[in-house]
């Protein structure tokens, strides 16, 4: 390789977005390592990383969901619903193996994700009056089922707390399953036609029906992903808190669109990567866990949040403007005389 | 010869529009057969029910002998029917190569995966066997309209299919480009292949189709093979009337410089033009495809800001920084493409035309909504727009009457300078001569037009004096008198032409 290439190599590397994200994560560290050094310990970065692993996959399918234009704002309700039902099967049947308690949880997701997508695909109600109506509906839902008994620490049992404390090959399971979840995504949406047929559509809707894009089944297939993920969430939700209740993860739908925006994801759709997406849980994760070690309270948290939303999305308003411009100069240049 | 395609009878019911009933037509085998009528007469519906896009609502299609009804694009695809839609249908965000070959990327047989690596080296090959220069890993947003033009007919060629349809493709093309698509046409007539070629430039359809089919009101009038056709005659099926000049200019007194244009630069754009406008005068701006004349336009406009270079009002040097600048200065500009800062296609027609001039009908922020549709209305018959009236959805307008109301909405502005970017595209004959007469008699009220058209005949027959430019540059200047096919095209090819 010679160095010419290798030079203009780097310079495309820093002038993306991923590596801008890092260098922010690496600020933020310094900064908040400074104020509190708890904040380099290794019990707080597990703690940490297990809060953003959940965050991760659920963020992936709400990224699915934003790609294509739309959103899904029940999948924090999904978490509570699958979290709480789980959580009461194993209350009442303390012999279940814990797999099946994952299973049911994937399922129970699924299920609530496919009649989102089911409205929104058929039923061509717009997205986000469907999950915003979901999302109330699965909440409630969550008290229906629990009978205001809430499951709580003596409920679980020892194999269930494992789910989130044990460890496949050395990596705890909930980072574990966070990764093979987000190879797996990256492998669907890049590398399978159904994948790019999510980012065609969320591009543009009209043409992708010229190309024959069946936009009842992109609708179904990435609610009900989304869902899905969410279900099985809270499955490791509530084995790692070891408590599931009527505001089990209330505003998660804002992290997780938080999450996507940080990392790049489009509002507009079509535009989003599995990476940019781990790589904004990561910096909103470390964000969060901040916060708290800094002392702020949890009042405070929510407009943080809406903070870092508002500047993400300025910041790409601004970074594709700087792109196009690019573009534009190096389209044609001409030779001054 | 054989007969690839027949429909009978399709009709085709839009809520409160009829805008097919009962058509017949039909493709043979190794024919260019040419679909013609004017804005709003179902062209386009016939296109799409022909690819499966909208089901009909009566009558039935028969391809190479066998009933076939296709629930979607990819079932018409996959019987090796191929389209260019009129409205832009590529994907923005995706590369060039994925654009061609979305829906049926080659995948491994086992895992099911994309091969990437053969994609782009496919769409490369391709795009290189048709003498076009296009990287297939660039992004489409990258691209000008023409170059995206371009994608879309490279995206149908490639599916080899045995029916190509394309709906107006030479609407944003330049002379060059055409002569290039036709002989590609041509060629794919020679192997076999059945084309549908819409547009409304009734010289190409003289040039290159073997039949044509008129559609008036959502009815054929009739097919007759082109050696049979006069002009005149077609005209006369299309419209239902004779048409007496498409080029209606008068001759009016051209007075002092209103916009004057030094030394302008945007880089990798334009380079150092300069030039006058006149009142009373239209100003012709000819050039090739990527030549500059819509981005030093847009930049006259305050949508982009120039790098180099003064712009004169009336003598007096301006700064316009935005199109509202430019507006309350008195300048108007009719974008190249409806979608942006053109069409809001979610509102009305009236809002659509209303929508810079709203202070007018407004008191204390009250808008007068009877002033408001009078004007709406004015242009709306002046223009001859189809519709079910001026409070239908521009969305669901066709695609000339959608052009109709974006030259009505910078018309009801009332502007000093008009700045018309591809003024006529998309818009059928009678309604064309209407627009020329227009423009004539604005400048006969001693306004200032710089029209910007990539028809040459337009240009000559339109303009008082010619302004043409290649490759971000002005490279000359033709009078009215002097200007003849030859000499434009020539001027506009640069060095190529020589
Ligand atoms: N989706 C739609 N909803 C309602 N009406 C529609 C829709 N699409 C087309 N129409 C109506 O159907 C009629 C035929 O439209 P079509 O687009 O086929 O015309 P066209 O012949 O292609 O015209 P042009 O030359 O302007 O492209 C028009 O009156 C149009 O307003
Ligand atoms: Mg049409």
């Amino acid at each position: 390789m010679n160095s010419r290439s290798y030079k203009s190599r780097l310079r495309e590397l820093v002038r993306r977005r991923e590596f801008g994200i890092f260098i922010i994560i690496v600020i933020v560290m310094v900064l908040v390592g400074l104020r509190n050094p708890i904040f380099f310990t290794g019990d707080n970065w597990k703690d940490m990383l297990m809060y953003a692993s959940i965050l991760a996959f659920i963020s992936i399918g709400q990224m699915m969901t934003i790609v294509t234009g739309g959103i899904d704002l029940s999948v924090g309700s999904v978490v509570a619903l699958s979290g709480m039902s789980v959580g009461i099967i194993m209350r009442d049947n303390p012999a279940l193996p814990p797999v099946v308690l994952i299973l049911l949880g994937t399922v129970f997701g699924l299920g609530c994700g496919i009649i989102n997508g089911l409205l929104i695909g058929k039923g061509k109600v717009h997205p986000l009056i469907t999950t915003l109506a979901t999302m109330s509906i699965y909440r409630g839902l969550v008290v229906v089922v629990s009978r205001s008994r809430w499951v709580v620490y003596g409920d679980i049992t020892k194999g269930f707390k494992l789910i989130a404390r044990g460890n496949i090959l050395g990596i705890n399971n909930l980072m574990f399953a966070a990764l093979i979840i987000a190879v797996v995504s990256y492998y669907f949406l890049n590398h399978t036609r159904k994948g790019r047929e999510i980012y065609a559509y969320g591009d543009h809707q009209e043409a992708a029906k010229f190309v024959g894009i069946n936009s009842t089944r992109i609708n179904i297939l990435v609610y009900a992903l989304s869902g899905m993920l969410a279900g099985f969430g809270g499955v490791l939700w509530v084995s790692r808190v070891h408590t599931a209740q009527a505001n089990t993860a209330l505003g998660y739908e804002m992290q997780t669109i938080a999450s996507c925006v940080i990392g790049g994801v489009s509002i507009f759709g079509g535009v989003g990567s599995v990476f940019g997406v781990l790589l904004g849980t990561l910096l909103f994760g470390i964000i969060l866990n901040s916060l708290e070690l800094i002392g702020i309270v949890d009042f405070w948290k929510l407009s943080v949040q809406g903070f870092i939303i508002l500047v993400a999305v300025i910041f790409d308003a601004v970074l594709s403007h700087r792109v196009a411009e690019q573009m534009r100069k190096q389209r044609r240049v001409f030779d001054a005389e | 010869m054989e007969h690839l395609l027949t429909l009978e009878r399709i009709t085709k019911i839009f809520t409160g529009t009829l805008a097919l009933s009962d058509v017949d037509f039909d493709l043979r085998q190794g024919e260019i057969h040419a679909l013609v009528g004017e804005n709003g007469a179902g062209k386009s519906t016939l296109i799409k029910i022909i690819t499966g896009i909208y089901q009909p609502d009566g009558g039935q299609m028969t391809l190479e002998g066998r009933r076939v009804v296709f629930p979607d694009a990819r079932a018409s695809y996959d019987h090796g029917i191929a389209a260019i839609y009129q409205e832009a249908s590529l994907f923005e965000d995706l590369s060039i190569a994925e654009n061609i070959y979305m829906g049926h990327q080659e995948i491994r047989p086992v895992t099911r995966n994309i091969r990437w690596g053969a994609l782009y080296r496919k769409a490369g090959e391709f795009i290189k066997s048709l003498e076009v220069n296009l990287n297939p890993r660039a992004l489409v947003k990258s691209l000008s309209i023409a170059e995206k033009q371009l994608v879309e007919i490279i995206k149908a060629l490639s599916a080899d299919a045995k029916i190509l349809i394309m709906d107006e493709p030479t609407a944003s093309l330049t002379k060059e480009e055409i002569d290039y698509l036709f002989r590609i046409a041509r060629k794919l007539r020679e192997e076999g292949t059945g084309i549908i070629f819409i547009s409304h430039r009734l010289e190409e359809v003289f040039d290159i189709a073997d039949r044509v089919t008129v559609i008036r009101d959502g009815k054929k009038v009739g097919t007759v093979p082109k050696d049979k056709l006069k002009v005149e005659e077609l005209v006369r099926m299309m419209v239902g009337k004779d048409l007496k000049t498409l080029y209606p200019k008068e001759e009016v007194e051209i007075g002092e410089p209103v916009l004057r244009i030094e030394n302008l630069s945007r880089h990798g754009e334009f380079d150092k033009v300069s030039f006058e406008l006149k009142k009373g005068e239209i100003l012709g701006m000819a050039g090739l495809v990527g030549a500059g004349r819509t981005e030093v336009a847009r930049t006259i406009f305050g949508v982009e800001n120039p790098e180099g270079g003064r712009i004169f009002l009336e003598g007096k040097q301006v700064r316009i920084e935005n199109p509202r600048q430019a507006m309350e200065l008195g300048i108007a500009y009719l974008s190249e493409s409806r979608g942006e800062y053109g069409l809001v296609l979610q509102l009305d027609i009236t809002q659509n035309i209303t929508i810079p001039i709203l202070k007018r009908f407004s008191r204390f922020g009250w808008i007068n909504r009877t002033d408001e549709r009078d004007t709406a209305k004015r242009f709306y018959d002046l223009l001859d727009i189809r519709a079910t009236g001026i409070q239908q959805k521009v969305g669901s307008l066709s695609g000339g009457n959608q052009q109709k109301v974006s030259l009505a909405k910078w018309l009801a502005a009332n502007a000093k300078i008009l700045i018309l970017d591809e003024p006529t595209k998309g818009i059928d004959i009678a309604t064309k001569a209407a627009v020329h007469k227009l423009m004539s008699d604005l400048a006969g009220e001693g306004k200032a037009i710089l029209m910007i058209s990539s028809e040459i005949p337009e240009i000559i027959g339109m303009s008082d004096r010619i302004i043409v430019m290649n490759e971000g540059r002005l490279v000359s200047e033709i009078t009215r008198r002097e200007a003849t096919q030859e000499i434009v095209l020539t001027a506009a090819l640069g060095e190529k032409g020589k």
